[in-house]
This record gives structure tokens, sequence and C-alpha cells, in this order.
């Protein structure tokens, strides 16, 4: 291999270009820090650091942690290391601009997408589009301004208070999911013999009383995502209004809703007034009513909140007519990597209300495979029918 | 032991192991860092683990984990039978004011793997197996002993390790795991082999197919992976086919179609792959692989 990168004589030295590359890592999407750039530096120490084929192995072991992003390292690893002789951008011209680089990388919309919660619920990108030109900006607002429609026009607080109550309902009936590990409890199907000894030491190994055990009851997390696109202007004033009611029900339910991008809505709408949690809503709702991208929101979705928010015991609620503008076969790889969190998927679909329905929308039948319960819904009586199904889920 | 050595090690004990994979293992042992192997079922992870511990000459503690595994199976228990009958001797005999102190003792402890594992005196490997079945809270309470390898006992007191195990764990995509869990770890994906590697593990395993079938059979279940398959047939599964035809005294694959379709059972595993590849299908493969 001789199409070692040549980097610039005035790099700092092999710790600055590995920073480099760690940088380069993250603007490509992989989640190294701090400790995975020493680790990685001690590993090198521990190969032949100078043989491209050994030290390519021993940072993919360190730097990657699932498949997909062992698959891509190699690549990445080439166009840094190993690219002809060229210098790509000048990667690390002096130490104390190393934390400068890092935060100004490429991907800053990605990164605010993986970020805290309270972030990613602020509208973003409208900073950027500012900055780059006056009147581009002027003309991208007056459109914008036509699209927005203010929801508390939509949602009426009287059904925000009936989905409440059913909101309510689901979450209980959803709760009955029983853990596998027992606790002690007052009945219970096993001894407990951990206090059974215990107690036993009073009466002289004499067991009076037999202490038991039994498997508690696990709450389950509800996480909804809405589609509010153009196709779904009609139902979503029911929708809305559900998750607005199980917001103010459940303190551990997440919401989302998405058009052409998706939206964290969770902390809007617990607001403790329901009207002015809905003009928050308005705020970010910025695009309601315009086509849909399930695929790409999804596929975000999947990415980022699902790390944090979905796991063994959640159940999904996607709200949604499943019409997409974008490619099916990315709304299924969503599903996938979702379901792969271990949680419930739960697609209720307005339009499977219709008598001669089938889901033959491509993305529909793409994530079919993944859907654990697919019922129609389109008022809130329907939802409250939900209550046995979820039940038994 | 540098990583073409250990390379050579684990050939050595009928392991032929990819760079990357060397590389990680190597890693592992050299940085003290757990090591997460990722891959479809029967690419042969856990049997790394096995290898790893005869090229180390040293014990494989194993830990199978499921859903709904928790302190008492993975950590430790209690003797209860025995602290009872305890119990009652000590009354019997009027001593107990000390039984208290005694049944909560070393004597009664039981061992389960995790304990076991940090208690040895030469450092163990311990194979954290199919981690992705265990449930979000084992994973956090693995983190935990990964860390800083001592164990809390209440009625005990904590007991630190007396030598560091080097940890393997495994899975194969049925859950995610947490982020926490792989920054601890180093990773490698362990894939189907190619052609050149499975037929130096074949000959490794078994050294007495003859060269002709060996490139047969290799060229056979490389071409069958290709196909649409609900389960894709690992290393395992080749390694049973060729004991199966061996068996069966079979020195080529095309000369009896029924034998052939009939030694399927050990590749095919599912009741639609085994209606999908027909006898045609499997003559075709076959042909082409002669």
């Amino acid at each position: 291999m001789t199409r070692v990168t040549k980097f610039s004589g005035r790099d700092a030295g092999p710790s600055a270009r590995m920073a480099g590359f760690m940088a380069h890592l993250r603007d490509n999407g992989l989640r190294v820090g701090v400790s995975e750039a020493d680790a990685a530096l001690s590993a090198l120490t521990q190969v032949d650091a100078y043989d491209p084929i050994q030290s390519r192995c021993a940072l993919k072991a360190v730097l990657t942690g699932c498949a997909e992003e062992n698959a891509r390292f190699d690549d990445l690893f080439d166009s840094f290391w190993m690219n002809g002789g060229k210098v790509k951008e000048r990667v690390m011209p002096s130490l104390n601009s190393l934390s400068d680089s890092v935060h100004s990388s490429r991907s800053a919309e990605g990164e605010q997408a993986g970020g805290g919660a309270g972030e990613a619920t602020a509208p973003d990108g409208s900073d950027g589009e500012a900055d780059a030109d006056g009147e581009g900006k002027l003309v991208a607002t007056t459109l914008r301004q036509k699209m927005k429609r203010d929801l508390r026009d939509v949602v009426q607080t009287d059904d925000i208070r009936e989905a409440e109550e059913i909101a309510r309902r689901l979450g209980i009936a959803l709760r009955h999911r029983r853990s596998r590990r027992r606790k002690a409890a007052q009945k219970g199907d096993r001894i407990h013999f951990r206090k059974l000894i215990r107690q036993s030491l009073q009466t002289g190994g004499e067991p009076i009383r037999l202490p038991k055990k039994s498997r508690p009851d696990r709450p389950q997390k509800i996480v909804a995502i809405c589609d509010v696109s153009g196709s779904m202007t009609l139902y979503a004033q029911v929708f809305l209004a559900f998750i607005a009611g199980l917001m103010r029900s459940d303190d551990t339910a997440d919401a989302y809703l998405f058009h052409t991008r998706l939206v964290r809505i969770a902390e809007a709408l617990r607001d403790r007034d329901p009207l002015r949690a809905l003009g928050r809503l308005s705020v970010l709702a910025d695009g309601f009513g315009g086509g849909s991208k399930i695929g790409e929101s999804l596929m975000q979705f999947s990415r980022t909140y699902a790390r944090k928010f979905v796991d063994g015991r959640t159940v999904v609620m996607i709200l949604s007519d499943g019409y997409d503008t974008g490619s099916a076969s990315e709304l299924g790889e969503a599903m996938r990597l979702l379901k792969k969190r271990g949680c419930k998927v739960i697609w209720l679909n307005p339009l499977k209300g219709w008598d001669d329905y089938e889901p033959v929308a491509a993305g529909m039948a793409a994530a079919l495979p993944y859907i654990d319960l697919f019922r129609p819904a389109n008022r809130l009586a329907d939802l409250a029918a939900l209550e046995p199904e979820l039940m038994r889920l | 032991m540098d990583c073409t050595a250990l390379k050579t090690a684990m050939a050595e004990q009928g392991y032929v192991a990819s760079d990357d994979l060397a590389m990680a293992v190597h890693l592992a042992l050299a940085l003290g860092r757990p090591l997460l192997l990722e891959g479809a079922a029967g690419v042969g992870k856990t049997e790394i683990a096995r290898v790893l511990a005869s090229v180390q000459d040293t014990k494989l503690i194993r830990l199978q984990c499921y859903e709904g595994l928790d302190a008492s199976q993975s950590i430790y228990e209690w003797n209860y039978q025995k602290q009872l009958l305890s119990i009652r001797a000590a009354a019997e005999s009027g001593t107990a004011k000390e039984a208290e102190a005694r049944i909560f003792s070393e004597e009664f402890l039981l061992e389960r793997p995790l304990l076991a594992a940090i208690r040895q005196d030469k450092a163990p490997i311990l194979l954290v197996d199919e981690i992705d079945r265990a449930d979000e809270e084992f994973e956090a309470y693995l983190l935990e002993i990964l860390s800083d390898f001592q164990i809390t006992i209440p009625e005990l007191g904590t007991i630190p390790a007396k030598s560091r195990p080097v940890v393997i764990l495994t899975a194969n995509g049925t859950r995610d795991l947490s982020d926490a869990l792989r920054r601890r770890c180093l990773y490698a994906h362990v894939g189907y082999p190619d052609r050149h590697t499975e037929l130096s593990i074949l000959k490794a395993r078994c050294p007495d197919v003859e060269a002709h079938l060996a490139n047969q059979i290799i060229g056979f279940v490389q071409s069958l992976r290709k196909e649409q398959l609900e389960k894709t047939p690992g290393i395992a599964e080749m390694l049973d086919f060729a004991a199966a035809l061996m068996g069966l005294g079979v020195n080529d694959l095309t000369h009896d179609p029924a034998i052939l379709q009939a030694t399927m059972a050990t590749l095919l595993k599912t009741e639609s792959d085994r209606f999908n590849i027909t006898t045609e299908i499997t003559q075709r493969i076959a042909g082409k692989a002669a």
C-alpha cells in the first residue's frame, strides 16, 4: 500500500492526526468520543502501527460498535489515511483549535437530532437560512406562513378532555405486562427463600410464616408518532387530541409528529394549559399539512430518539395512512431498525376503516411484517375500542 | 503474544480466524477490555471463547443468557436447604446465637458464573453467551461488573476480583444492545467465511475429507448461501454436512441425487427452505460446485 495520505508538515504529530481521524469518523456518523480516542491510541501501541493492515484492523475493533459501522469503517479509513497522497482538507492545523474544529462539524443537523430532548424541541434550521441570504429568507417565510395552521383551530379542548380519559384507560390496559423476575410480595406463587431463612433464625430453624414472591406488573411506555401531512389533515384533529390527552394522563409517554421531518412534541404537550400546549405545538408543527416522508422521518426516529427512549417495554404507536412520497424500502428498513429495539409496534391507519381497504401502498406493504397490531382508527371511539386488544398485546 | 502468533495458535486448535477477528481478540487480551462478537447463528462466535481458553490454557466459564436472568442465577445464591438444616442443628445444640453469623459465610454460598469468574486464581475466559436475550436490567448489572470487577454481597461484603477475567460477549441481533455496553467493549463482526477460509476450517476440523470432496462441499455450501433462504447455513451446518457425507461414504456430490437431498437435513433447518430447495436446485448447485 503506497497510497498513504501525505499530511501537511505543520501537523502536530500522530495524536493530532488521530484526533483528526476521530473528527472524520464523527462527521460520518460514528459515535466516537474521548474515551474511544484514548482506547484507539493505546490499541495502536499494541500493534505495529506502521502496518496499515494491522492498524486498520485494530482501529476497527476499537472504534466501531455495530455491524453497520463495521461495514462502513474500511471506506472511512481509506478516505482518511489512504487518500493517494492528497490531503483532502487541512486536518489538524494546530492543537489549540482542536475543540473548535470538532464542533464545527458538517453534520451539525444530525448532531442536533441526536442531542438532548430540550434542544430538539426548538424549531431548527431557521437561523442558518436567515443568515445565508436576505431575500431568500423573505420568500421562504411567506411560503411557510401559508402552510402554517394554527392547531388551536383544528383541535377542540373538549376533545382533549375526552381523549385524556381514553388515553388513561389505554395506558392501564398496556400496563398488564408481567415481568419474568420475581419480587417479594404479599401473595405469590413461589417461596421467598432468602426472607424465609432470615425469619426462621428467630424461631430456631422452624419456618412458621412462608414469605412469598411473585411476578410484578411492569409499566409499559407508549411512544406515539403522528403523521400530520396533507393526506392526514382530516384525521389530525382526532389523533392530536388523543396524543395531547395521552401526554397529560401518562408521565412516561412520549410523542412525535412528522410531515416532511420529525419533531418531538412531548415537552410542548405537557404544558399545564391545554390551549397553550396546542399553541406551542403549532410553532413546532411548522409545515403541517404538507407532504409526507414517512420512511425518512421514521428512519430518523429509529436512529436517534429510539436509541434512547425505546426499549423492550415500549409500545410504539404510529398514526398514519402510509401514503409516502419517499421510497418504500426506506420505510421497511426504518421499521426493521425500530423493531430491533425490542418494542411492540401498533399502526393505526384511518384508511383501514374503509370497507375495501387493502394495504397496497408500497410503503404500508413494506412496513406490515414489522407491525404487531394493525387497526383502523379515525374517531376517538375507535381508539377507545382498542383497549381489549392492547390488553392482549 | 502478538496478533499473528495468536492467529497461528488459534489455527492449531482448529479455529481459522479472519484478520479482523484475530486482531480484535488480540486487543481484547492486550488492553483487558471485553470483546463483543456479533454475527449470525452458527458462524463460530461461541467457539472462539472455547479455543481461546485452550490457547491460554485456562478455564472457560460460560453464562448463557435468557430473558428474566437475574442475580441468583448469574452471580450467587445462598444454599437455603443447608442453611435451614444448620439453623435447626444450632437450635438443638443451643448455639442459635452464632448461627446467624455462620450461615451467611462462604460455606453456604453457591457460586454462579459471574462470581466464579472473578474468584479464579488464573484469569479465566468468561463467555457471556447471547447477551441480547437477557433483558436491559441484566445488561446494566453486567456493565457494573465489567467496569470494576467486584461483586457486593450484602451479608459478606465486597468481593474484589482475584484476577481479571477475559470477557467475551456474543450477540446475534435479536435486539439492539445499549450504547453504554457497546462503548465498553471492543467489537468484531463475525460473518460467513470466504471460500478459502472455509476450506481451511473444513480441513482443520475434518482432516479425513478428500481434497476433491472438500472443494465440492465448500463450493456447494457457498452457493447455497446465495439462495434466498430463511436460515442461511453456518459453519456448524457445513461441518455436519461434511460429517454426514463422510458417514454415508459419499465421495462425489453429483453421484446420487437422492442421498444429496437426504443430507440436506443438515443444512436446511426450516420447512419452507426444505420445500424451496428442490432436488433440481441441489443438483444444479452441486453440478456447478463440481
